[in-house]
């Protein structure tokens, strides 16, 4: 199986330009970009240089451990990953429904964590291209660039993921690496002051929130003819779709789309999920490349994250972001958008949509209730799916009689957006670089179209002088001829 | 009320040397319970330092940040760090001087004066354990941090 720019014929004989590792993306990445004489593009790779290996970490653990333990994966999305474990060994205690309040409580943690990482992708992260364009001074483009020329939106940002971070902290215990959700439930519940105190903000964290999605819309209505086709590549998608179709961030049915929005499977019980996804592994990376079964290696891979949920569902159950959805629908002309950087657009759409469903959970007195465990059959194995701010995740464990994890499987959403990121990637290197004389600015556009799908590609060393950027040319011969490095 | 000294403690526990930061916090609230000084100091413990942390700056006296460095001289660096633009690429993590940057820029006005402690580490794997240089990295950095917290000034630190 070869795709289009992924294998070159003769890649003895080309130029190789590096960007290692992908600046302001979660974790370590690299892209090989092999150029000839004439800067024609050969190949191009989105590789995973970090090697992962979590699921060999925890087998032999306790499975009441697994939950505190993945949070280890990751300081951005602790949560997504505490959550899914914990569901994943809910089944294995044998609770398959919790109680209303341990629902509720996961809820407000789950949607407080989507709130404050697309705050944080947004505002932060991507901000800085969409200001002040992909090929801007660089030095200017980081959020302390930001920060100087737009200080109020840069303000809005800190304190939009300060709120998140709260939510996180009161149900979690920990603002990083709670404790909160527990097998079969949750250890607390929220105090009436702790409520209060999140009541306080939420109204002005929700207007915060519309203005960021009039933010981004109005970019794309300014600019369609960047916005609906930069690194544009068709795909299937999926997402889980809670009740009714509604869109669900924490629980419900797989559903998959082909690229007109035709369903390819509907309903489908994630416990069941290797019967539809298969993960294909390829010599020239450490993360795997998941498809569709019925569709095969070819054709079936498919994107996940904000702009295949928002599609993927038939409504959404807040007012604001339901309006939102529409316009959005609309924008689109009735057909699925496919353009990555219409991520951002739907990701804002997702944010206000947690700072509503927030709100609403602030309001209900379950959150304060102290029924917050079931048990029931203890079951050998237990698969956890959550829609985390970047994509479905899945967690899969099973349990030997001694209560040790004796395997662990996760395809986190990373995983699930690998082929896509890559075709995201060769079809800017296609349109900006091929021909041209390679510039800053010009490999930025890599890196703004890697951005879109906000990956995280393992987390989370992070130490003084340990993340630095280089950009290598080298010629025909494999010899070094420029090198660009910042720390 | 707010603790005039804040410390800012970063690392993953899973990674081998990148533990040196909550080691040296876990260390830290003990010794400062003992000491009886918990209302003097708050201590922050992180995978990272982010753009949040600039609000934990507020009506401070001092602040300190202390994390794990590649490649940094041995046993460790203390300095006096300023708010600087000259961040790195990322920000999904960001240098302490672009957190107090941050601070500057979001509250109108100078941060409160800030140091870095960063105690050289060699190994930073997943699932490792501490090197031996590490720990005697973090034995030399208690000695200087209890004789800092017991004189919380600007002077002492610069002296």
């Amino acid at each position: 199986m070869t795709y289009q720019l992924e294998t070159a014929a003769h890649p003895e004989r080309l130029r190789r330009v590096a960007i290692d590792p992908v600046s302001r993306v979660e974790g370590h990445g690299k892209v090989t970009i092999l150029l000839d004489e004439q800067n024609k593009v050969h190949q191009v790779r989105l590789h995973i240089v970090e090697f992962r290996g979590f699921e060999k970490f925890i087998q032999g653990r306790p499975y009441w451990e697994v939950p505190v333990m993945v949070q280890r994966l990751c300081g951005i999305c602790p949560v997504s990953h505490h959550l899914a474990a914990s569901k994943a060994l809910d089944i294995i205690v044998g609770a398959r429904k919790l109680t209303p309040a341990a629902e509720k409580l996961r809820r407000l943690m789950h949607y407080g964590q989507i709130l404050q990482s697309h705050a944080l992708h947004f505002f932060h992260l991507c901000s800085p291209d969409l200001l002040f364009g992909f090929d801007s001074e660089v030095a200017k483009r980081n959020i302390v660039g930001v920060a100087a020329a737009h200080p109020e939106i840069a303000r809005r940002g800190v304190l939009l993921r300060k709120f998140g971070q709260e939510v996180i902290r009161v149900t979690a215990g920990k603002r990083v690496h709670g404790t909160g959700a527990v097998p079969g439930g949750m250890n607390k519940s929220l105090t009436v002051a702790e409520r209060d105190e999140l009541l306080k903000e939420i109204y002005r964290i929700v207007a915060w929130s519309r203005d960021a999605v009039r933010l981004i819309q109005k970019m794309h209505i300014q600019n369609p003819g960047l916005y609906n086709s930069f690194g544009i590549f068709r795909s299937n998608f999926m997402s889980i779709v809670g009740h009714n179709g509604d869109l669900d961030f924490y629980h419900g049915a797989l559903r998959a789309r082909d690229d007109n929005g035709k369903l390819i499977f509907d309903d489908i019980d994630y416990q069941r999920y290797d019967r539809y996804i298969e993960e294909e592994v390829r010599p020239w990376s450490y993360m795997k490349f998941p498809f569709f079964k019925s569709i095969g290696k070819e054709h079936g891979w498919y994107k996940v994250g904000p702009l295949a949920r928002v599609q993927n569902c038939d409504q959404i159950s807040t007012p604001f972001a339901e309006h939102e959805r529409r316009e959005f629908v609309d924008y689109a002309g009735g057909s699925p958008m496919h353009a990555p950087l219409a991520y951002h657009w739907t990701r804002m759409i997702e944010m206000l949509h947690a700072a509503e469903v927030i709100k609403d959970l602030l309001h209900d007195d379950d959150l304060l209730g102290d029924n917050l465990m079931v048990s029931g059959e203890r079951q050998m194995e237990g698969v956890g799916v959550i829609e985390a701010p970047r994509g479905t995740l899945f967690h899969h464990y099973q349990v030997d009689e001694n209560d040790l994890i004796t395997m662990a499987n996760l395809i986190v959403s990373t995983t699930n957006n690998n082929q896509a990121m890559n075709e995201a990637v060769r079809h800017v290197a296609r349109r900006y670089l091929h021909g041209r004389e390679v510039t800053e600015g010009l490999l930025n556009h890599i890196e703004v179209a890697i951005r879109a799908f906000d990956p995280c590609l393992s987390c989370a060393t992070h130490a003084l002088g340990k993340m630095p950027l280089a950009v290598e040319l080298v010629d025909p011969e494999g010899q070094p001829i420029h090198e660009l490095r910042r720390s | 009320m707010t603790a005039p000294l804040v410390v800012f403690a970063v690392g993953n526990p899973s990674r081998g040397d990148d533990a040196i930061g909550p080691v040296i916090c876990g260390r830290l609230a003990k010794w400062l319970e003992n000491e009886k000084l918990v209302d003097r100091v708050e201590l922050i413990e992180d995978f990272q330092l982010n753009i949040e942390h600039a609000l934990d700056l507020r009506n401070r006296e001092l602040a300190l940040f202390i994390d794990a460095g590649e490649k940094t001289p041995a046993p460790f660096v203390f300095a006096q760090i300023h708010p600087s633009t000259a961040i790195s690429h990322t920000t999904h993590a960001l240098p302490p001087e672009a957190v107090l940057q941050v601070y500057r820029q979001m509250e109108g006005r100078e941060p409160p004066p800030a140091f870095v402690l960063c105690v050289r580490g060699e190994g930073f794997e997943l699932g490792a354990e501490m090197t031996q240089a590490a720990q005697g990295g973090i034995a030399a950095a208690m000695v200087l941090l209890e004789r800092l917290i017991l004189k919380p000034s600007l002077a002492d630190w610069c002296a």
